[in-house]
């Protein structure tokens, strides 16, 4: 019966491989996908090494179940996704690919979606590669890239006062919604302190494009922007 | 004075009567009384109750109880935003935060009593108050035009019905008509405000009434955005809007409600629609309450208090502070400067240096929106800008549907940091 149940189990992975297979050449282009993905790369890494930053790491995320991973923390309506049961298959990525707040209204993923198919086909094509059989190519590059800029070592191991980042959060909160609610502006509740610290420092040196952001960050110091990571990685 | 548990528990009649009349003998939590419920009122009363965490008592006055923003309401004009959409109520700084919000008419003022006196029979005292009442309009700012005529010539500044009254005037417009706007000198509540109305009149009579036409009168040379909106205007809305400046006689406007016309240098026009924006004053209240001078409220920046009375702190557009525009965004960074010095007075909580920082977005057309921004520092005299930034001519139609879609994102993060 054990025998019996193994070759079953086989044989259906077969089936789903060559499935796989055949759909994985044809979601899409990977090479384009991977130069779409720079959108991404930003909060989500994948291939080897990848860990989690502001976003989950997304090796493996074909046909996985979502929000698998315990140590990363999920806004509460993607954590009701997983209790409905909700799968991360093709049909599914696609449409949080589409309009994140379409199939999960609540979610912290701070991105206005793909509208274009063709897009979306070659972003999941190249996501693809970095899921289980029979596309796991191990020695692909990894986009855990380097960070956008470098921080003295001490500068990243400023404790921030919370207090003080309370106050000069109030200067956030007219834009961003202190609530984690996103409607066009994004939100910064709950990201990892280093995280946050490399971006508001990417703003202040003017790597990062945003006009509103290069200017709030252009007069705080080290220790104002540690005191704000504080603050807002503490909150929901 | 502190109140112990031993003495709460130990004098019952006392208790009793403090209950009664808390003002008379000063015994309870010290007391915030905020008047005006807009972006910096609403900001003030929901910032203090919240950092005190109810060691300080907040009752909010304002007259309405759905408030409409005056933000944005130009893209209900446009067709862009219905009505609903701009409505916000108060029930959550009542319930959540536990401030007393009372829908009445401040009317006067006793600095030396510190006390409110309401519309409605009651007063209010305070240790300290804070006045956010937005603006009111200078009275003979523009012949012909006085309150009693803002239904035939609406000025649609104040949101509500008056923009409603303003867009149906619009919208009954006849077939290539003439929509004319008198235009505020500076300064006045939100100063691209008069020049995006212009491009969203412009936009839905492009929509419903192509041959018509915009004149608009302005005292002034230039305006905010100037550049960014006359190329937006030449773009989508060629030969449609005639803008006469300052040079050109703007300023020398008079109207005729009645007869539905307006006289620019000399020169009178039948217009279909007028909309007045008069030049502009600190809400009524300020001058009731004696603080004024030159028509607003000088402050320090530091604090926010107004530079005659340290008991109060003056807001937003009513203020003469520096270099921050008058708008809803400036308002609310000044609330949180405000609630902060008020609960260092008030309690043991922290003073900060004040940091201030304003941006506005403008649309000129669908998905074309354009933004200018500064951040600010108080100094002894001033509240003085620092850096600054302006959206530019020429960008992309990517860039500018970004910024558009950004200032949506904005409109609910200021609301919901307003209202809770």
């Amino acid at each position: 019966m054990r025998w019996l149940g193994a070759a079953f189990l086989g044989w259906g992975a077969l089936i789903g491989a060559a499935r796989a297979e055949e759909e994985a050449t044809r979601i899409g282009d990977a090479e384009r996908g991977a130069e779409i993905f720079a959108k991404c790369a930003g909060c989500h890494e994948i291939g080897q090494g990848a860990v989690h930053r502001v976003g989950p790491h997304l090796n493996g995320i074909f046909d996985r179940k979502v929000a698998q991973f315990h140590d990363f923390r999920y806004s509460e309506s993607i954590e009701r996704a997983r209790r409905d049961g909700m799968v991360w298959d093709l049909e599914h990525l696609d449409a949080y690919l589409e309009n994140p707040k379409a199939l999960v209204s609540g979610t912290r993923m701070n991105f206005p979606g793909l509208k274009e198919q063709r897009d979306r086909n070659d972003v999941l094509a190249f996501l693809r590669q970095f899921s289980a059989s029979p596309q796991d190519i191990p020695e692909a590059a990894p986009t855990a890239r380097k960070r956008e800029v470098e921080l003295a070592p001490e500068v990243l191991a400023i404790i921030g006062d919370h207090e003080y980042g309370a106050y000069l959060s109030t200067e956030c909160t007219t834009c961003h919604q202190i609530g984690g609610d996103y409607d066009g502006i994004p939100v910064i509740t709950g990201w990892p302190s280093e995280d946050f610290v490399v971006a508001m420092h990417a703003y202040k040196r003017q790597i990062r494009p945003h006009p509103v952001m290069q200017m709030m960050a252009g007069r705080l110091s080290d220790e104002e922007i540690a005191a704000l990571a504080a603050y807002f990685g503490a909150l929901e | 004075m502190t109140l112990n548990r031993r003495t709460f528990l130990g004098t019952g009649v006392a208790v009793a009567a403090a209950l009664q009349a808390p003002m008379v003998l000063g015994a309870g939590k010290p007391r915030v009384v905020v008047i005006g419920g807009g972006a910096g009122g609403a900001t003030a009363a929901r910032y203090i109750a919240k950092g005190s965490q109810g060691a300080i008592d907040v009752t909010l006055v304002e007259p309405t109880r759905t408030y409409y923003t005056c933000f944005f309401s130009n893209l209900y004009l446009g067709g862009f935003r219905e009505m609903p959409s701009l409505a916000h109520s108060y029930g959550k700084l009542a319930g959540n935060y536990g401030i007393n919000v009372v829908h009445d008419w401040a009317v006067g003022i006793d600095r030396d009593a510190r006390t409110v006196t309401l519309a409605g029979g009651g007063t209010l005292p305070y240790d300290r108050l804070i006045l956010s009442p937005g603006i009111d309009f200078v009275e003979g700012a523009v012949e012909g035009w006085g309150l009693a005529a803002q239904n035939r010539m609406p000025h649609a500044y104040k949101a509500g019905s008056q923009t409603e009254l303003l867009k149906s005037q619009i919208e009954a417009m006849p077939e290539g008509g003439t929509f004319a706007m008198v235009a505020p000198p500076n300064p006045f509540r939100c100063p691209p405000g008069p020049y995006e109305r212009v491009s969203m009149v412009a936009h839905i009579l492009k929509e419903r009434n192509p041959t018509a036409k915009i004149v608009v009168a302005d005292p002034k040379t230039n305006f905010s955005k100037m550049a960014l909106f006359q190329e937006g205007w030449a773009k989508h809305y060629n030969g449609m809007i005639d803008w006469i400046g300052g040079d050109f006689g703007g300023g020398n406007v008079s109207v005729d409600p009645d007869a539905m016309t307006v006289t620019i240098d000399g020169e009178q026009i039948k217009v279909d629609v007028c909309n007045v924006i008069p030049a502009m004053k600190a809400g009524r209240i300020c001058e009731l309450a004696g603080i004024t001078d030159d028509n607003w409220v000088p402050v320090d920046g530091r604090t926010m208090q107004s530079r005659m009375d340290q008991n109060i702190h003056v807001l937003g557009d009513a203020s003469a502070q520096g270099d921050m525009p008058k708008s809803g965004f400036s308002a609310n960074s000044q609330a949180k400067v405000a609630a902060m010095a008020v609960q260092a007075a008030l309690t043991d909580a922290k003073l900060f240096p004040a940091k201030f920082s304003n941006t506005c977005w403008s649309l000129i057309a669908a998905n074309d929106g354009v933004k200018v921004g500064a951040t600010y520092e108080a100094t002894e005299d001033k509240i003085a800008k620092v850096d600054g930034f302006i959206s530019q001519t020429g960008e992309d139609a990517e860039l500018r549907q970004a910024t558009y879609e950004e200032s949506i994102g904005w409109y609910a993060g200021i609301t919901s940091d307003m209202f809770g």
